[in-house]
């Protein structure tokens, strides 16, 4: 089995008070931001890596996975994480954050995947800075692939993947036949959701997304990681969406009490007029 | 903030990044609890196996996972400053101090028997010199061990000692020959032995998490086969021992430093007097400022120390002068950072009333301020 695994760095949401929006609003300022792996990727990742392995011997890997991010030099180290948690080689497609979006970005994955042949191409469900949540669905429309989007779980199956999806009012169940694009949601690293045929059903993982030791980080830094430049893999790098002004949220107004349940209705209903 | 130590490489950052979020994960949430209760879970050292924290400095086929002090040092400074639980940080690190005379000195079969079952979080590892009677002076230690056929049978207490009371295996100090120096060996004493006991949980100042023990042993009948290295030869690994917990203990004073001072730079911004933010009066953001120059002065040599002891130069001195500097500048930083933080500073629950308590053992533990000047005087030849 073969997984490529779309990876996006992602401006440390945990100090998202620090982004800051020029006055004029033409751009976001990411200067002095941290930047972290997209969460919902890195779950992709573990994921990638349960389903290419017997969950007891997780040094083992059965299959290969591949990571793929879009981005400048210094997303290398995101990659070299990547590579310390377990994929076995990593390409970066060089470009600038503000020279992509996601059809560009999924026009990008196709190209990569008509030379990589991926079994599966497993991504977040969206990355927590622009929450556009396209990539995966534009992949499997340009490659005509199934397509299981907000994975919950997944078993693999000889010749494919059953995914489960949390809907309103219970679980809802996708057989989907390889090749495939999926994206995953957070509780895809519960400790018993993902399931290759190599792992026993008893079998539970750790969950969250695994750490990795030192021997692997050194390992790691020996793996391949090859650069791309978006110009190869795309004809028309013009970008569809445009933004045309960014704008901060009000600042968040200090609260009030209120004496009773009475009052609190009434200025739910007259003043914040939510009632 | 601070930049990390100029020493410290990329595989650095990232095992730092594995560190943060064990301590985000496993840590956190709980520091307040574990200090209260005075020990953390058991759990947490299999934990700390599995995410590849406690073999660090350790070789890979005594299921270590490689790296040196540098590493070891990395990790205990962010599951310090992220998980913001000293005792805790400690206590899973006993090993530290317990392990390195067998993996130096032991044999093949002692290595193996004693170091995996550790390394992965199912035994824990204390080492015991201190003795009711004698802590400076380690070469008055009166504990025996006298030979009978394949055996030694131990009688004494010690004193102390970390990670005592859960502890499975103890490197002991033990008196096998005449007076002074010469007359020591290291043992290592299984717990479940007979004649072994742990006679009393001591309550401390600091460093409530991790628990600390008085150790008796009243005719424990101990296996040669866990001598550790020559008979009356252990004053030596003793001692060479102890270099290494100095640099430990200087780079977790650096470590509380800084998180003290993290969280009253946070407070001052937050609390508010005479209508302005504590960082409005120039007192405050002074006391900040000299905080933040004596954690980098002190962090600075840390990082010296541990660049010279990673060359293989000879570092007691420097080692020495390092601990003083760094238990100084922490025992300021600690005060000042309680200041900062007003009566708020005083109670529990408070982050830096806690690190304050924790602070105070530094210039006494691994060898007091003293015995550090008396070191420094020495390599100087004074
Ligand atoms: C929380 C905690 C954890 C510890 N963990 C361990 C452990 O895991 N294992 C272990 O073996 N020990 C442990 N210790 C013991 C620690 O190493 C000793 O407390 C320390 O070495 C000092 O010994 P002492 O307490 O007997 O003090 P003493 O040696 O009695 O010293 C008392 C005072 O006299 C001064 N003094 C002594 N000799 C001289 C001198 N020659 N010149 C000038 N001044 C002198 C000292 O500096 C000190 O101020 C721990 C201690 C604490 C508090």
């Amino acid at each position: 089995m073969k997984i490529l695994v779309a990876l996006k760095r992602v401006a440390d949401p945990d100090n998202a008070n620090k982004v800051k929006i020029p006055a004029d609003g033409s751009t976001i300022d990411t200067a002095g931001l941290e930047f972290k792996p997209n969460p919902f990727d890195e779950y992709a990742l573990e994921t990638a890596l349960r389903l290419t392995e017997d969950g007891t011997k997780p040094k083992v890997r059965d299959g290969e996975v591949i990571v793929v991010t879009f981005g400048p030099a210094d997303t290398e180290s995101t990659l070299r994480a990547a590579l310390a948690t377990g994929a076995d080689r990593a390409i970066r497609v060089d470009a600038n954050d503000d020279q992509l979006d996601g059809l560009l970005v999924a026009k990008g994955l196709k190209t990569l995947v008509a030379e990589e042949k991926p079994d599966i191409v497993l991504m977040g469900k969206q990355a927590v800075d622009g929450d556009t949540n396209q990539v995966g669905q534009a992949l499997a429309e340009l490659l005509d692939w199934p397509m299981a989007t907000f994975a919950a779980t997944i078993e693999e199956q000889e010749d494919g993947l059953v995914v489960g999806r949390e809907v309103d009012g219970g679980v809802l169940e996708l057989s989907i036949k390889y090749p495939a694009v999926v994206t995953v949601d957070l509780r895809i690293v519960s400790p018993s959701s993902v399931y290759s045929t190599k792992t026993d059903r008893s079998f539970k993982y750790n969950e969250g997304v695994r750490f990795s030791p030192l021997p692997a980080i050194m390992q790691a830094r020996r793996k391949p990681l090859d650069t791309k430049s978006l110009a190869d893999l795309v004809d028309d790098t013009g970008l569809k969406i445009n933004y045309l002004r960014f704008e901060a949220p009000p600042a968040r107004l200090a609260g009030v009490k209120v004496a009773d349940a009475a009052e609190l209705v009434d200025k739910l209903k007259n003043e914040a007029k939510v009632l | 903030m601070f930049p990390p130590p100029l020493h410290e490489k990329e595989e650095h950052a990232e095992l730092r990044e594995q560190a943060r979020r064990f301590a985000r994960e496993h840590i956190l949430a709980s520091a307040h609890a574990w200090d209260e209760a005075g020990e953390f879970p058991r759990e947490l050292y299999g934990q700390a196996a599995a995410a590849g924290l406690l073999g660090i400095g350790y070789p890979e086929e005594l299921g270590g996972t490689g790296g040196d002090v540098s590493h070891a040092f990395a990790v205990a400074d962010e599951l310090t400053l992220e998980g913001k639980s000293v005792g805790t940080v400690v206590g899973l690190g006993s090993h530290g101090i317990a392990l390195p005379p067998i993996v130096f000195h032991g044999t093949d079969e002692q290595k193996h028997r004693f170091v995996p079952p550790v390394l992965r979080g199912e035994q824990i590892a204390a080492l015991a010199i201190t003795e009711p009677g004698c802590g400076s002076d380690v070469a008055a230690i009166t504990t025996r061990a006298v030979r009978d056929g394949d055996d030694y049978i131990v009688n004494g207490s010690k004193t102390f000692i970390t990670s005592g009371c859960r502890a499975d295996l103890v490197t002991t100090a033990v008196r096998t020959g005449g007076e002074g120096h010469g007359g020591i060996s290291l043992l290592v004493i299984e717990t479940d032995t007979p004649g072994f006991s742990v006679s009393n949980k001591l309550k401390k100042t600091g460093w409530w998490a991790s628990d600390t023990a008085e150790l008796s042993f009243d005719d424990c009948r101990v296996p040669a086969a866990n001598l550790i290295g020559e008979e009356n030869a252990g004053f030596i690994p003793i001692m060479t021992n102890f270099a290494g917990e100095r640099l430990m203990l200087a780079g977790g004073c650096v470590s509380i430093a800084q998180l003290a001072y993290r969280e009253s730079v946070a407070y001052a911004r937050e609390r508010r007097a005479f209508g302005k933010s504590l960082t409005g009066f120039q007192v405050i953001r002074h006391k900040l400022a000299d905080m933040a120059s004596r954690i980098a002065a002190a962090g600075a040599l840390v990082s010296e120390l541990t660049t010279r002891h990673l060359r293989g130069e000879m570092v007691s001195g420097l080692a020495a002068m390092t601990k003083n500097t760094a238990t100084d500048m922490v025992t300021f930083v600690a005060d000042q950072a309680v200041q900062i933080h007003g009566g708020y500073g005083y109670m529990r629950e408070t982050v830096v009333e806690r690190l304050y308590r924790d602070a105070r053992l530094y210039p006494i533990g691994g060898g007091t301020r003293e015995i550090m000047n008396e070191i420094i005087c020495k390599t100087e030849g004074y």
